[in-house]
């Protein structure tokens, strides 16, 4: 696969704060990146410095085989990018907006185009109302169709579900599997939810405080035998007692929060689900938790917030 | 950057600020017209003072051309308010929406985004001043009918025909256009440096307010700076109104007195602009946007 994105030994120094350090990763033809780290990791920096906004203090970035440095306004072209919200020409409408930043992304425009692209997000009703009154889902819509409007090989969503409802953020989700599946481009989309990118990404990297923390497939990053899974029962103290006297008890974890956790493999769900129904135990629920999501809470110091 | 340069003049002439310059205007300039309407001859009589004992004039002396040089005197006061308002919102205008990195992630130069942001304020600048040419000299002259302009200067009177006056105030206009777009220039240079527009606009005035006291205050300190301040060149379209005299110190017609006084400062305010857009240009290239 050829890379579309080649980024070596990036640094980024604001004042005393390294904000990016050392950041080496590459995004190859087709790939749905996952880019992810807390609030402040430097996410937003790095994008910022493939899109040319900040200049990198050190280290290589290519996009499409080209240094940035020498071919930025040939790769801009190919970009399409929506970074953090999408601030947008209140006192414009909808149909101008995307009429401008379509002719300054350099593609014909006509009002066929525009009108095609806003009937793609949802918007086409709403073409000549004034940004002003739109909600923010409207929008994100709205920057979606600003990224997309010159057919770009490569897509940059930064925070792309930021303040949505949980319709606006299925939708962005299922626009990226499209854009991924259906008209095959090259994504990378930047979160702090890991739930959100794990649904949607196939290769992630992790991000702390600048620095790379790991980067890998979905696959190699979710070791299956590290499949955490929580039991929310009728009576938590006493599942936790019977467990602790079955085979069970060298998976099981410290009780916390009331909920009773086992570590195991994948395959061992189904098994462990009979199991708890012959010790009649009344089951509320039994919820799979990648190890993942552990590590990630590891690497970001509690502070990730799990969203569903 | 023909297709920014015409996108930016879309977005200026589709924001409703952009006509309150226009707007605020044709009110004043309304005003004037209508105070000089009633109580014109009382102005003239405070404007000649002493003269009017000692001088008979026949001829209408409140007429159109005079109207419109009064006009004129009072509001390139207030103008650079007005083209501030619009040339220092032009890059902290965008930071402020947030549109700044959407624009700048754009296939496009920044060079090319400070040039075709700086020529869009011009162009607001430049229909800016033909409205107010319209409003002051037509509309005057509609008003007030022609005749000879009499202009009392500090030691000595000048009288210039009436058919000498037009091509006077075509110079004055341009003269004055390239004085407003300077002062579009030092607010579109102080734009980006803010995140919105009102700390340019403020700089922009108080620069303008502090350089105006320097220019006219006669103090030896000041007297050294004070020609490469572009207040002090700002008002040099009042010198296609200053005309040399022959031997029976007569006005002689097409003549200006000092031409090379107006040429020396036209090149200084436009030096002024293209030092100011060029280091617009340097800075903006070497910013990092994090609005």
């Amino acid at each position: 696969m050829p890379e579309i994105i080649n980024v070596e030994g990036l640094c980024k120094t604001f004042g005393k704060l390294q904000a990016v350090n050392n950041l080496s990763f590459t995004v190859n033809e087709g790939d749905v990146y996952g880019f992810l780290g807390q609030n402040g990791a430097g996410k937003s920096t790095t994008i910022r410095m493939l899109l040319t906004l900040i200049a990198p203090t050190s280290g290589k970035v290519e996009l499409f085989g080209k240094s940035l440095l020498t071919h930025r306004k040939e790769i801009l072209a190919q970009i399409g990018a929506m970074i953090e919200r999408p601030d947008l020409y209140k006192y414009l409408s909808a149909y101008d907006n995307l009429k401008i930043f379509a002719k300054l992304s350099g593609c014909k425009v006509s009002e066929q185009l525009l009108m095609n692209q806003l009937e793609v997000v949802g918007l086409a009703d709403r073409a000549k109302d004034k940004v002003k009154g739109f909600s923010q889902g409207m929008k994100q819509r709205l920057g979606i169709a600003i990224a997309l409007i010159h057919n770009p090989a490569l897509v940059i969503l930064d925070e792309p579900t930021n303040g949505l409802d949980p319709q606006g953020i299925a939708d962005i989700r299922k626009l990226i599997i499209n854009l991924s599946k259906e008209q095959k481009k090259t994504v990378m989309v930047s979160s702090h939810l890991l739930n959100e990118i794990e649904q949607v990404a196939t290769r992630i990297l992790i991000i702390d405080k600048g620095k790379k923390i790991i980067e890998g497939t979905k696959q190699e990053l979710l070791d299956p035998n590290q499949t955490v899974v929580e039991i929310e029962s009728s009576n938590n103290g006493n599942t936790y007692q019977l467990l602790s006297n079955s085979s069970w008890a060298s998976h099981l974890q410290p009780i916390t929060n009331n909920i009773v956790s086992l570590t195991l493999n994948k395959n061992q769900i189904p098994s462990l689900h009979r199991n708890l129904v012959e010790m009649n135990i009344d089951i509320y629920s039994l919820q799979q938790r990648h190890s993942l999501e552990d590590y990630f809470l590891k690497v970001t110091k509690g502070n990730y917030v799990h969203t569903v | 950057m023909y297709t920014l340069f015409k996108v930016e003049l879309y977005k200026i002439f589709k924001r409703p600020r952009t006509y309150i310059a226009f707007a605020a205007m044709t009110a004043l300039i309304t005003i004037i017209q209508l105070g000089l309407k009633v109580d014109g001859k009382e102005y003239i009589e405070f404007v000649l003072g002493d003269l009017s004992n000692t001088l008979q004039v026949d001829g209408k002396l409140c007429n159109g051309y005079f109207v419109c040089f009064c006009i004129l005197n009072l509001l390139l006061i207030h103008v650079p308010l007005l083209i501030a308002l619009i040339a220092a919102d032009m890059i902290s205008g965008e930071a402020n929406m947030g549109t700044l990195r959407l624009l700048l992630s754009k296939p496009i130069t920044r060079t090319q985004f400070v040039v075709a942001k700086f020529l869009a304020a011009t162009v607001y600048t430049l229909l800016l001043l033909v409205w107010i040419a319209f409003l002051a000299l037509f509309v005057s002259i509609f008003i007030f009918g022609t005749d000879d302009i009499f202009l009392v200067k500090n030691n000595y009177a000048v009288q210039i025909a009436s058919n000498d006056i037009m091509w006077r105030y075509l110079g004055a206009f341009f003269f004055a256009a390239l004085a407003m777009v300077t002062v579009a220039a030092v607010a579109f240079f102080l734009s980006q440096f803010a995140e919105n527009s009102i700390g340019p606009i403020v700089a922009t005035m108080s620069i303008i307010i502090v350089f105006t006291i320097f220019s006219t205050m006669s103090i030896p300190l000041f007297n050294k700076i004070k020609p490469f301040m572009f207040t002090t060149h700002m008002v040099a379209w009042k010198e296609f109104f200053d005309v040399r005299v022959n031997a029976d110190n007569e006005s002689i017609a097409g003549s200006i007195q000092r031409p090379d006084k107006i040429i020396n400062s036209a090149l200084i305010l436009i030096a002024h602009i293209v030092g100011l857009v060029s280091l617009s240009a340097y800075f903006l290239k070497k910013k990092d946007i994090l609005s």
